[in-house]
C-alpha cells in the first residue's frame, strides 16, 4: 500500500512536470506544424535563470521562480520573431535542422554563462519538509508540484475554453488559413503561444529540477522524453498531452520501482505499443 | 524484386534524363567521384597522424549514405539509424570473436544483422509517418541500447564488447597500429557502398522509391505496393548501416553502447541535411564537413565549440536550404542573380 502510494505520488508529480514542459511543444507543433526540438531549451533557460537568481543573486525562490518564467518568455518572444517566424514555411527536415542548431546555441550560451556543472536551484525550507497525512508522510515538494500541475491544466482549460484568445488559438490550430482569412491575426497568436509555451516549459523546468536536474545539456538529454509525450498525446491537444504525460510519468516511475532492471525497456515498449495502435496519439486527429 | 511493367516504362525515360543531368561535374562522367577519391588518398598522405579520425569520417560516410537511401531517396524520416548501426557492430564483433575473424565475412554478418533489425522494426515503422515514425524509430534504438546494456554476459554491457581481433584483410593486409590498413579498408567499403547505392538509385526500384517520396498515393494508384517498397528500402538501408557498424567494430576493435546512442542517429541526420539529401554526394560532403568542423572546433575551444556547430547548422538552413550541394547555386544567385533552381 505504501509502495503503491509512493509510485502514485512520485509518478503524478513526474507526470505534471512532463506535462508543463511538453504542453507548449504540443500546442506549437499543432499550431505552426513546427517540429521544435529546441523546446527543452526554454526549460533549461528557465532553470538557469532560477539558478542564477537564487544562488548568485540570493533572491528567495518565490521571487526567483516567477522572474525566471518571465525572463524565459522575454527570451522566447524575440526568438519567435527572428528565427521561428522564418522556419514556419520550411520543410520538416529543415525545421529539425534549424531547431537542433538553435538548441546547440542555447546549450553553448548557458555553458558559457554558467558552466557545464549541475545548476542547483535553492528551494525554500518549506518545500523541503514533509507533510504528515496521518497515515503516512509525503514530501511537500511533490504535493506542490502536483497542485501546480493541476492549476496549470485548469488555467489552460479556462484560457482555451473561456477566452477570446483561446477561441482564436483553437481556430488557428484547426485551420490556419481559414482563421487568417476570417481576420484573426495569426502572427500575434503565434508569438503569444510560443511565449506562453516557453514560460510553461520554464515553470516546469524550475519546479522539476529535483526530478530532471538542470545542466547545460538538459535540452538534448530530455528532448526524446518531451517529444514522446507529444507523440503519445497527439499533436496540438492539451488534454492529450496531459493524459500522456501523467500515464508516462506513472508508468516510468512504476517500472523504476517494480522492475528497476528493465525500467527503460518497459517504458519504451509501452510507447511502441501505444503508437503502433494509435499512430496519431491518444487524442490525435487523423 | 519484381516490378510491374507499368511502373518501369515511364520512369526509365525520366531515369535517362536524370542520368544525363547528373552524370558528373562539368558534364564529365565520374569526375566528381574521381576528385573525391583523389581527396581521400591525398588526406591519407597529408594527415598521417590523424588516420583514426579520417577512418571515423569514412565510417560515418557509410552510415550517412545508408540514411540517404532511406530519407533522401525513399523519403522516410527517421531518427533511429543507430538501431541498425549498433546491431551491425555487435553482430560483427560477436561474429569475429566466436565464429570467424575474417573482416569481409564480418561485414556480411553486420549487413545481415542490420537488415534483419531493419526488417523486423520496419514492418511496424513503415505503417506510420511524420512525428510518430520519428518517435517510433527512436524508441526502437533505445530498446536496443537497453537490451545490449542488460545482456552483459554477451555484449559486455556498459564496459563494451572487447577482444575483437580481426584477421588480415583478404588474408593479406594486417590491421596495423597506426591504422593505415584500416583507412584503405574503410575507403574500399565506402567506394563499394557508394557504387552500389548509385546503381540502386538509378534502378527501377530506386525510381519507385523517389516516386513514393513525391506522392505515395499516386504510386499506389499505378499499382506500386508502397508499404512493401518502403520496408525493402528500410531493410536495404539497415544492411548498409549494419556494414557501417561492422566497419567501426573491426577498425576500433571495440563496440560500446554508444553505437546505439540517440546522438549518433541525430548527428547522421544533421550531416545528411547539411550536405543535401537524395544525391549521395551530399552524404559524403555533409559527413566530411560536419566531422572536420566538429573536430577542429572542439580542438580550438573545448568549451564553446557548440557555438560553431550551432551557427553552421542555422546558417546552412537559412542561407543554403538545399545543403552544401546547393552552395554553388546559392552563390550564383547571390552575386549574379541569374541562377535558378530547377530541382527544388
Amino acid at each position: 500500500m505504501s509502495l503503491f502510494l509512493n509510485i502514485l505520488v512520485d509518478g503524478l508529480a513526474y507526470g505534471m512536470i512532463l506535462f508543463m514542459i511538453a504542453v507548449g511543444l504540443s500546442v506549437t507543433m499543432g499550431l505552426m506544424r513546427v517540429i521544435n526540438l529546441a523546446h527543452g531549451g526554454f526549460a533549461l533557460i528557465g532553470g538557469a535563470f532560477a539558478h542564477w537568481l537564487t544562488i548568485k543573486a540570493g533572491l528567495s525562490f518565490w521571487v526567483a521562480a516567477p522572474l525566471a518564467v518571465l525572463g524565459t518568455m522575454a527570451v522566447a518572444l524575440p526568438l519567435e520573431r527572428l528565427i521561428y517566424r522564418r522556419i514556419y514555411g520550411f520543410g520538416e527536415l529543415q525545421q529539425v535542422l534549424a531547431t537542433i542548431g538553435l538548441t546547440f546555441l542555447m546549450i553553448a550560451s548557458i555553458n558559457l554563462w554558467l558552466g557545464s556543472s549541475l545548476l542547483a536551484i535553492k528551494l525554500p525550507a518549506v518545500l523541503q519538509t514533509s507533510v504528515d497525512l496521518g497515515f503516512r508522510t509525503l514530501p511537500m515538494h511533490r504535493i506542490v508540484v502536483i497542485i501546480a500541475g493541476l492549476a496549470v491544466i485548469a488555467g489552460l482549460w479556462l484560457l482555451m475554453e473561456r477566452t477570446r484568445f483561446g477561441i482564436r488559438l483553437r481556430a488557428a490550430v484547426d485551420n490556419r488559413a481559414t482563421a487568417s482569412a476570417l481576420g484573426i491575426d495569426t502572427g500575434v497568436i503565434y508569438g503569444v503561444t510560443v511565449a506562453l509555451g516557453a514560460g510553461l516549459a520554464a515553470f516546469g523546468g524550475v519546479l522539476g529540477a529535483e526530478l530532471l536536474p538542470i545542466e547545460a545539456y538538459y535540452p538534448l538529454r530530455y528532448m526524446v522524453l518531451f517529444l514522446i509525450v507529444v507523440a503519445v498525446g497527439g499533436m496540438g491537444s492539451i488534454t492529450g498531452s496531459f493524459a500522456a504525460a501523467i500515464a508516462l510519468g506513472v508508468i516510468d516511475t512504476a517500472s523504476r520501482y517494480l522492475v528497476p532492471e528493465y525500467g527503460t525497456i518497459f517504458f519504451f515498449a509501452c510507447v511502441l505499443a501505444v503508437l503502433a495502435f494509435r499512430p496519431q496519439g491518444l487524442s490525435g486527429r487523423a | 524484386m519484381s516490378i510491374d511493367k507499368t511502373t518501369t516504362k515511364q520512369p526509365s525515360r525520366y531515369a535517362s534524363r536524370l542520368a544525363g543531368a547528373r552524370s558528373g561535374l562539368f558534364g564529365i562522367p565520374l569526375l566528381a567521384e574521381a576528385l573525391l577519391l583523389a581527396a581521400a588518398v591525398a588526406a591519407f598522405y597529408l594527415f598521417p597522424y590523424n588516420l583514426a579520425f579520417l577512418t571515423r569520417i569514412l565510417i560515418m560516410i557509410v552510415l550517412v549514405l545508408s540514411l540517404d537511401l532511406i530519407l533522401g531517396i525513399a523519403g522516410i524520416a527517421t531518427l533511429g539509424q543507430a538501431a541498425m548501426y549498433g546491431t551491425g557492430a555487435y553482430a560483427a564483433g560477436l561474429f569475429a570473436i566466436h565464429v570467424w575473424a575474417d573482416p569481409v565475412a564480418g561485414l556480411l554478418a553486420g549487413a545481415v544483422a542490420g537488415a534483419a533489425m531493419a526488417l523486423v522494426s520496419g514492418l511496424l515503422l513503415m505503417r506510420s509517418h511524420g512525428l510518430t515514425l520519428i518517435m517510433l524509430s527512436i524508441a526502437v534504438a533505445q530498446i536496443c541500447a537497453e537490451i545490449a546494456n542488460k545482456a552483459r554476459p554477451i555484449t559486455g554491457g556498459a564496459d563494451g564488447l572487447r577482444g575483437i581481433r580481426p584477421d588480415p584483410i583478404l588474408g593479406m593486409f594486417e590491421f596495423d597500429f597506426v591504422g593505415r590498413a584500416g583507412y584503405f579498408y574503410a575507403l574500399a567499403v565506402v567506394i563499394v557502398i557508394f557504387a552500389l547505392l548509385r546503381i540502386i538509385a538509378r534502378s527501377p526500384f530506386g525510381l519507385t522509391l523517389r516516386g513514393i517520396q513525391e506522392s505515395p498515393s499516386r504510386m499506389r494508384a499505378i499499382g506500386t505496393p508502397v508499404y512493401w517498397r518502403l520496408v525493402s528500402a528500410y531493410t536495404l538501408g539497415g544492411a548498409i548501416a549494419g556494414v557501417a557498424g561492422a566497419l567501426a567494430a573491426q577498425v576500433t576493435q571495440l563496440v560500446s553502447l554508444e553505437a546505439y546512442s540517440f546522438n549518433l542517429s541525430a548527428e547522421a541526420l544533421i550531416m545528411l541535411i547539411l550536405g543535401g539529401t537524395g544525391r549521395l554526394y551530399g552524404a559524403v560532403i555533409g559527413a566530411v564537413v560536419f566531422m572536420v568542423v566538429h573536430h577542429v572546433a572542439a580542438a580550438v575551444d573545448p568549451f564553446n565549440w557548440l557555438f560553431i556547430i550551432g551557427a553552421m547548422v542555422l546558417g546552412v538552413v537559412f542561407f543554403v536550404p538545399t545543403g552544401f550541394l546547393g552552395l554553388p547555386l546559392a552563390l550564383q544567385r547571390l552575386f549574379g542573380g541569374r541562377g535558378h533552381d530547377d530541382r527544388a
